[in-house]
C-alpha cells in the first residue's frame, strides 16, 4: 500500500503555522513515517506532483491570482484542511476589510499601478469547500498531529469548539477577568491553546477565533458596563487576528456603528 | 465530645506529621491573586494575613492587618479537583502482531489530606459521594481517592458576600465526614485553634500539636465566632418550593432573558464543587498501534454535551442555562434526594459576567407568584 501524501500550501500569511509542523520535533519522524511529504517547499526542495491525499492550506485570499490558485489546490486535494487564523478567518490582514485598500496602496507604494490586490482578505472556505478547519494564530502543533492522526485513521477529526474558559478551569488557572477585571475573550473564543495566555496571567486575545454559539454581546456589555472599556477599545478587542470571523466582525461593527 | 485547643504555630507540626504519614497535604494557598487549593509542605504557604472580597463576577485578594491563617472564603478550586481529576487516562491499548492488548491504568496518586477546606466543601464531598461512590455504578477513581483521604476542615469565622450555605441546609461549622474539625480564634492577646476529633478517631493527630482540652471560655469564643458568621451570609435563597417551581416553569420567558446574558462559557459548572459531568475520548498515535481512553471534566453548557446524530439537543443558551439551574435546584432532588447546591457562591463569583443563581431564583419567585 502506498503511503498517503501530504502537501502544504501557502497563501497570504506569515508562515508561522507551517513552521508549527517543523516544530513537531519529537513527532516529525513519526509524521514522515506515516505520510509521504510530497509538497512542502518550506521543508524540502523536492516537489512531487499531485493529487495529494491531504492538503494543509495556510493563509488567506488577498489577490486575484490566489483566488485562482486555491481552486487548483482544491482540485488536487483529497482532504483540504485550512490551518490558522488567516486561512479560517482572513487573519490580521482582514483589517483591510474595514478600510480603503486603494488609499493604502496609493500611500504605501511608489508605483501603485503594479499592485494587484483584492479589496478584502478572506478565508479559504469563502472560495472552496474546506473539509476541516484548524484554528489559532499560530495553530497548536498537538492539535495538528491529532487531526493528521484522525485523517490517517479515516476518522472525522474531532476537536472541541467550546470556550477557552473550559480548558482554563480544567488547568486550574485563576481567572484574570474576575480577579483583575481584564477584558478576556476566553468566554467567546474557541479552545485549543490550553488557555495559554491566562496561564501567563494575561487575558485571552481570541487568536483561535469565535467558539461555537459565541455570545459576544454579553461579553462586550460586561466590558463596557463593568470593566470601563470605551467603544474604541471594544473595536480593537474584537479586531485582531480574527477580525474577519463573522461573530467578531459583527460585534466590532456594532461598536463602530454605535449600534449597541 | 471533648474539644481540644492548640497554639496557632503548631500547624507546622500537623503538616509535617501528615506528610510523614504519607499524605499529600492539600490546603489553601495564595496564587495569582486568589486563594486556591494546592499542595503545601509548610504552614508558611497558607494564606496568612490575606482576605478576599467577592461579588458577582469579581474576586479581589487583599492583605489584612490580622495574622489569621483562615480569614478568607472559598476560592475557585475545590476538593473535586483532587478526588475527581480533571483529566485522567482510563486505559491504554496496543496492537501487536494482529493482537490487541489492553492495559488498565492504575491510579498511583498518594492519599490526600485536605487541610483548611470549608464546611460547605465537606458538604459538597458528601453530595459527590452520593453521585460517584454510592449505588451500583461507583466510580473507581473517585471512590478510591475518597476512601484514602483525610479531612481537616476549618470552620468559617467570616462569611463572603456570595456565600449562602445557611440557606442550603449547611452552615459555617463542619458537621459531617471530618477527621478533625478546627476553629481559628484570634484576638489581641491570643491565636489558637479549637479542634473537634471526628467519628473516625483522629485524636492521635492532636499529639503532634501538643493539644490540650479546651476551657469552657475558649469553646465559647469559638462558638460566638461561628454564630456571628452564620448571621451575616452575603446572600440568601428561600428554597421553599424552588424545586417544583423550576420544574413547572420550564417555558417561562425569564429563561430567554438569562440566555441573553449567559455566554455558555462553562465557568460556573467547572467551579461548582458538586458538578460531576465528564466526557470520554479515545486517541491514538500516528502509527495507529497505540490508543488511550481519557476522561475529562465536561459541562452541560457545552454544545457537544447533548450532541446526538444530527445535532445538539440543547443548542440555545437558554436551554443550557435552564439545564444547569434546574439540575442543581430541582432535578438533583429527584435523582439523589437532596439539592445539588451547597451555597458556596463560587458560580456567582466566577461567572465572568456575574450571573447570580440566587438572584435568578428570586426573579422566578417574583415572576411566578
Ligand atoms: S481567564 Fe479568561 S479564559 Fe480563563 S476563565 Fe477567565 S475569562 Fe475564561
Ligand atoms: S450551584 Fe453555585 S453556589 Fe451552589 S454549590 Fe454549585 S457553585 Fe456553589
Ligand atoms: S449542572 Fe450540568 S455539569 Fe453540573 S452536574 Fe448538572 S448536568 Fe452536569
Ligand atoms: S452562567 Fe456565567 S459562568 Fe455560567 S456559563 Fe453562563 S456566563 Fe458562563
Amino acid at each position: 500500500m502506498t503511503k498517503p501524501s501530504l502537501a502544504v500550501w501557502k497563501f497570504a500569511s506569515c508562515d508561522g503555522c507551517q513552521l508549527s509542523i517543523l516544530d513537531c520535533e519529537d513527532e516529525l519522524l513519526a509524521i514522515a513515517g506515516a505520510v509521504d511529504i510530497a509538497n512542502f517547499p518550506e521543508a524540502s526542495r523536492e516537489v512531487k506532483p499531485g493529487p495529494y491525499t491531504v492538503s494543509l492550506v495556510e493563509g488567506s485570499i488577498t489577490t486575484p491570482h490566489d483566488r485562482e490558485r486555491i481552486q487548483e489546490v482544491r482540485a488536487q486535494s483529497g482532504v483540504l484542511v485550512a490551518i490558522g487564523a488567516c486561512a479560517t478567518a482572513g487573519g490580521i490582514q482582514a483589517l483591510r476589510n474595514f478600510s480603503d485598500v486603494k488609499g493604502f496602496t496609493d500611500a504605501v507604494y511608489a508605483s501603485p499601478q503594479y499592485i494587484s490586490t483584492l479589496e478584502t482578505s478572506t478565508a479559504i472556505s469563502d472560495h472552496v469547500k474546506v473539509d476541516f478547519e484548524l484554528h489559532g494564530c499560530p495553530i497548536d502543533k498537538y492539535q495538528l498531529i491529532r487531526v493528521l492522526t484522525d485523517l490517517l485513521q479515516g476518522r472525522t477529526p474531532l476537536l472541541p469548539s467550546e470556550s477557552v474558559c473550559l480548558d482554563c478551569k480544567r488547568a486550574g488557572v485563576v481567572c484574570v477577568m474576575v480577579t483583575k477585571g481584564e477584558p478576556c475573550l476566553g468566554p467567546v473564543t474557541h479552545t485549543g491553546c490550553n488557555a495559554l495566555c491566562p496561564s501567563y496571567n494575561r487575558a485571552c486575545f481570541g487568536c483561535f477565533g469565535p467558539k461555537n454559539t459565541p455570545n459576544t454581546t454579553a461579553l462586550a456589555d460586561r466590558c463596557t458596563e463593568n470593566l470601563g472599556l470605551e467603544d474604541e477599545q471594544m473595536i480593537r478587542l474584537f479586531r485582531t487576528f480574527n477580525a474577519g470571523a463573522p461573530a467578531f466582525r459583527t460585534e466590532s461593527e456594532r461598536y463602530e456603528n454605535q449600534n449597541h | 465530645m471533648q474539644v481540644y485547643r492548640f497554639e496557632a504555630d503548631a500547624l507546622n507540626a500537623l503538616i509535617a506529621t501528615l506528610r510523614e504519614r504519607g499524605y499529600k497535604v492539600i490546603a489553601p494557598t495564595p496564587m495569582d491573586g486568589a486563594v486556591v487549593l494546592g499542595e503545601i509542605t509548610d504552614a508558611g504557604q497558607l494564606p496568612r494575613g490575606y482576605c478576599d472580597e467577592q461579588e458577582k463576577g469579581v474576586y479581589r485578594l487583599k492583605k489584612t492587618d490580622r495574622d489569621a491563617f483562615f480569614d478568607f472564603n472559598v476560592g475557585p478550586r475545590s476538593p473535586k479537583r483532587y478526588l475527581f481529576p480533571t483529566n485522567h487516562v482510563l486505559w491504554r491499548s496496543r496492537q501487536e502482531n494482529g493482537r490487541l492488548e489492553i492495559y488498565s491504568e492504575s491510579d498511583d496518586e498518594k492519599p490526600f489530606a485536605f487541610l483548611g477546606i470549608r464546611p460547605c466543601e465537606m458538604k459538597a464531598v458528601a453530595v459527590q459521594d452520593r453521585v460517584l461512590s454510592k449505588g451500583p455504578f461507583a466510580d473507581r477513581i473517585y471512590s478510591n481517592r475518597r476512601q484514602k483521604a483525610l479531612f481537616i476542615p476549618v470552620d468559617c469565622t467570616r462569611a463572603g458576600k456570595t456565600c449562602f450555605c445557611t440557606s442550603m441546609g449547611g452552615g459555617p461549622e463542619a458537621t459531617e465526614g471530618y477527621h478533625l474539625a478546627l476553629t481559628e480564634v484570634i484576638d489581641e492577646n491570643r491565636h489558637f485553634f479549637l479542634a473537634r476529633p471526628g467519628e473516625e478517631n483522629s485524636v492521635n493527630l492532636l499529639e503532634c500539636m501538643q493539644a490540650v482540652p479546651a476551657t469552657a471560655e475558649e469553646i465559647k469564643q469559638g462558638r460566638d465566632l461561628i454564630e456571628k458568621t452564620a448571621a451575616c451570609m452575603g446572600r440568601e435563597v428561600n428554597t421553599a418550593g424552588v424545586a417544583e417551581m423550576l420544574a413547572e416553569y420550564r417555558d417561562h420567558p425569564h429563561w430567554e432573558e438569562i440566555g441573553k446574558r449567559c455566554m455558555n462559557c462553562t465557568n460556573c459548572t467547572m467551579v461548582c464543587p458538586t458538578c460531576f459531568c465528564f466526557e470520554v475520548e479515545d486517541h491514538n498515535d500516528l502509527t495507529g498501534q497505540n490508543t488511550e481512553r481519557t476522561r475529562q471534566w465536561d459541562s452541560c453548557f457545552n454544545l457537544s454535551f447533548t450532541y446526538q446524530h444530527g445535532g445538539s439537543v440543547r443548542h440555545t443558551n437558554k436551554a443550557r442555562y435552564r439545564q444547569w439551574l434546574t439540575h442543581k435546584f430541582s432535578a438533583w432532588h429527584d435523582q439523589f434526594g437532596e439539592s445539588g447546591c451547597v451555597g458556596c457562591g463560587r458560580c456567582i463569583t466566577w461567572c465572568p459576567v456575574g450571573i447570580d443563581v440566587t438572584e435568578e431564583i428570586q426573579m422566578f419567585q417574583e415572576k411566578t407568584s
